[in-house]
């Protein structure tokens, strides 16, 4: 076990494109991190740098101390779990689990003791003498799964190990990862481009972007406080609306009213000298149906009408869509989201507002509804930098 | 095939069988033909019947007890497995290197394999001739050895690199994660997963040496290094006033069996869909 350290590692393919550039990591001993980021900006090229699949240009990497840039992959030792498994086809469940042990010329028994072992935590004992071929996706997963721990390396690398599994699978693997790594306490590297997994599954999340690392943080600091309006966009799901407004004596003006910001707001955004075009964004779970409030509580905050579009019920709380009298927010992170999340569910792409109410609620599609929301819980961003201009963390 | 329609018919499967059997025995009448002649005796050779009247294994024993047809036998044998050998080896090699690595000059060496595989056989047999004849190396094994490799390479690195782009990149990466060398990682989860194509590469090459006229008439004088497809041609029977279709017929069904052995053994290799399972859900 050990810890990675990823010192401004840059990585430029030998076509020229810049994949990662200036990434700064420090992974404490046994932590499990997560880098996430929409497709193509540079995860895989980050985390195959650190297996040494991929030269390192520019940077260092150190592993327990030591600089890596030069190892080869096997001298590292760290396992890997790839997006596809990567099983041998030729070989038994067990061969496979056995493999980075009869390569490291592990006597029988060990080897016999240790596959046993790590097939017990998989549960994978009464299909040890099968072919991957033979096996579903998600008995194929763990297979790779136990090939990565049979050997206690000094790291777990992931490449979006799940994401070949359908949803309630991914979901019970998702619970049985963390609480492997839990149990055996190895550092980790999971790389996802899905926000859930990386909320619930890591220690720290590294939001990525383009090659450049936009923010890292526990999950819920990363929730609260978002460095900017990428991070803000991309964690959290329903994703956060983000609607034009105006600054104006203190005032906030944009399609959802004529917003009084509360003091702490104002001074934040005096101190970050910010313009006076900008983005404000809420969050669907700090809208409210006002009707199920009392006075005092409706006074605290500010109210929208509108017509609900459309009325989702969850069950345990409903979803209720608006439609803003608004241009759309538009910049380059928010169009990048966009396109990444399929549109649907990136209210930017048009002027949509999703808004989060309790399940009492009596709403109706087609009708009118007026919801409550706190303007504290409310983030301002610069349109032209992204910067979250109320970013009260550190 | 048969399911396109939708249930299957008695009519459909009759229409399939008589189709299937037209097929068979169009491909099949001249040899069953060499068979049946090979089998006759010589007064009945040319009586037109299928069945043989009178049956005698004369003919095989005649060819046989000629040194000319055992030693050109062993002359084939020992060409084909040695030009297959080596060609596969090779060619194996190249094919690997033409899947994963991106060297210089790897569309200039496909092209140029590509354009040796087209190069007419019968235009260089005069330069070869004159070549081996300086070299020493007319009428010898290395003689044919050489350019059948030279035409079976190009098929080789052929049949070979689609094999090889068919095994998932990530499997080498990840014995290499597993703490395997580059020679590990080829030599137990490469060459197990490319062994199909590497058998069926060599069964195409083994034919394609085993069959070869034009070289072997032309690059040999005696029968120290002739082989059987030329050695026929300059059969005479057991005696020099005997019609020789019964002993080449003979001769002709002999030369084929290796053939069939060949392809026999090695088909049990090739099961299809060996790397299915290696990735994706
Ligand atoms: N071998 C390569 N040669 C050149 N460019 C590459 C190569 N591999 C990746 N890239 C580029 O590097 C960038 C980052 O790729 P990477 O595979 O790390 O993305 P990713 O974040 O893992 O995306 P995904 O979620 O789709 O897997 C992309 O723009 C990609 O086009
Ligand atoms: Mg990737």
């Amino acid at each position: 076990m050990a810890d990675i350290v990823l010192d401004k590692v840059s990585k430029r393919y030998p076509d020229g494109a810049l994949a990662v550039s200036d990434v700064d990591i420090e992974i404490a001993d046994g932590e499990f991190i997560i880098l996430v980021g929409p497709s193509g900006c540079g995860k895989s090229t980050t985390l195959n740098m650190i297996a040494g699949l991929e030269d390192i240009t520019a940077g260092e990497l150190r592993i327990g101390g030591a600089r890596m840039n030069e190892r080869a992959p096997k001298d590292r030792d760290i396992a890997m779990v790839f997006q596809s498994y990567a099983l041998y086809p030729h070989m038994t469940v067990r061969e496979n689990m056995a493999f980075p042990l009869r390569l490291a010329k592990v006597d029988n028994a060990t080897v016999e003791r240790k596959v046993n072992e790590a097939a017990k935590i998989l549960d994978l004992t009464q299909h040890l003498d099968r072919k991957p071929a033979n096996l579903s996706g998600g008995q194929r997963q763990r297979v790779a799964m136990g090939r990565a721990i049979v050997r206690n390396p000094k790291a777990f690398l992931m490449d979006e190990p799940l994401s070949n599994l359908d949803a309630k699978l991914r979901v019970q693997m998702r619970t049985s990862v963390s609480r492997l790594q839990k149990q055996l306490g190895t550092t980790t590297v999971y790389v996802t481009h899905d926000q859930t997994e990386a909320m619930t599954l890591g220690d720290r999340v590294v939001v990525m972007r383009g090659g450049v690392v936009q923010q890292i943080g526990a999950p819920q600091y990363l929730y609260d406080h978002p460095a900017n309006l990428f991070v803000a966009g991309f964690i959290g799901s329903p994703a956060m609306n983000f609607v034009p407004a105006t600054v104006e004596e203190g005032r906030l003006r944009c399609a959802l009213g004529d917003l009084t910001l509360p003091d702490a707001t104002r001074r934040r955004l005096e101190a970050a000298d910010a313009p006076r075009e900008v983005i404000m964004g809420v969050r669907p779970e700090h809208f409210e149906d006002a009707a199920l409030l009392d006075e005092a509580a409706r006074s605290r905050g500010a109210l929208f009408s509108g017509q609900v579009d459309v009325l989702e019920s969850m069950g345990s709380d409903k979803y209720a869509y608006f439609t803003l009298a608004a241009e759309r927010a538009s910049t380059a992170e928010l169009e990048e989201l966009a396109a990444d999340a399929g549109t649907a569910d990136v209210p930017s792409a048009g002027s949509q507002l999703i808004t989060r109410i309790s399940a009492a609620s009596a709403a109706r599609e087609g009708e009118k509804l007026q919801v409550w929301f706190d303007v504290a819980n409310a983030q301002v961003f610069d349109p032209a930098s992204g910067r979250n201009l109320t970013f009260s963390g550190d | 095939m048969a399911i396109i329609g939708g249930t299957e018919t008695t009519g459909r499967k009759v229409r399939w069988a008589l189709l299937d059997v037209v097929v068979v025995v169009y491909a099949l009448v001249p040899v069953l033909w060499i068979v049946s002649l090979s089998f006759k005796t010589t007064d009945t050779l040319t009586d037109g019947n299928f069945i043989p009247r009178k049956w005698t294994l004369d003919n095989y024993r005649t060819i046989f007890t000629t040194t000319e047809f055992v030693r050109a036998l062993g002359n084939s044998i020992g060409i084909a497995l040695i030009s297959t050998a080596i060609a596969v080896v090779l060619g194996t090699m190249a094919a690997y290197a033409i899947a994963r690595l991106d060297f210089p000059g790897k569309r200039a060496l496909i092209g140029v394999s590509l354009l040796i595989a087209m190069f007419p056989q019968v235009s260089l047999v005069s330069p070869l001739f004159e070549t081996e004849r300086t070299l020493g190396l007319f009428n010898t094994w290395p003689g044919l050895i050489l350019p059948y490799i030279t035409f079976a390479l190009p098929l080789s690195i052929y049949t070979l690199s689609a094999f090889f782009r068919e095994i998932p990149w990530e499997l080498e990466k990840a014995a290499k994660m597993d703490g395997a060398t580059p020679g590990q990682a080829f030599r137990r989860v490469i060459a197990p997963l490319a062994a199909p194509g590497v058998f069926t590469t060599a069964i195409l090459v083994f034919i394609f040496c085993w069959n070869d006229f034009v070289f072997a008439i032309s690059l040999t004088s005696t029968s120290a290094s002739r082989t059987v497809p030329a050695a026929l041609s300059f059969f005479t029977g057991s005696s020099q006033f005997e019609d020789p279709a019964g002993s080449i017929s003979a001769a002709a069904v002999v030369i084929t069996v290796p053939i069939i052995v060949f392809v026999l053994f090695f088909q049990r290799r090739i099961v299809a869909g060996l790397t299915s399972g290696a990735v994706k859900g």
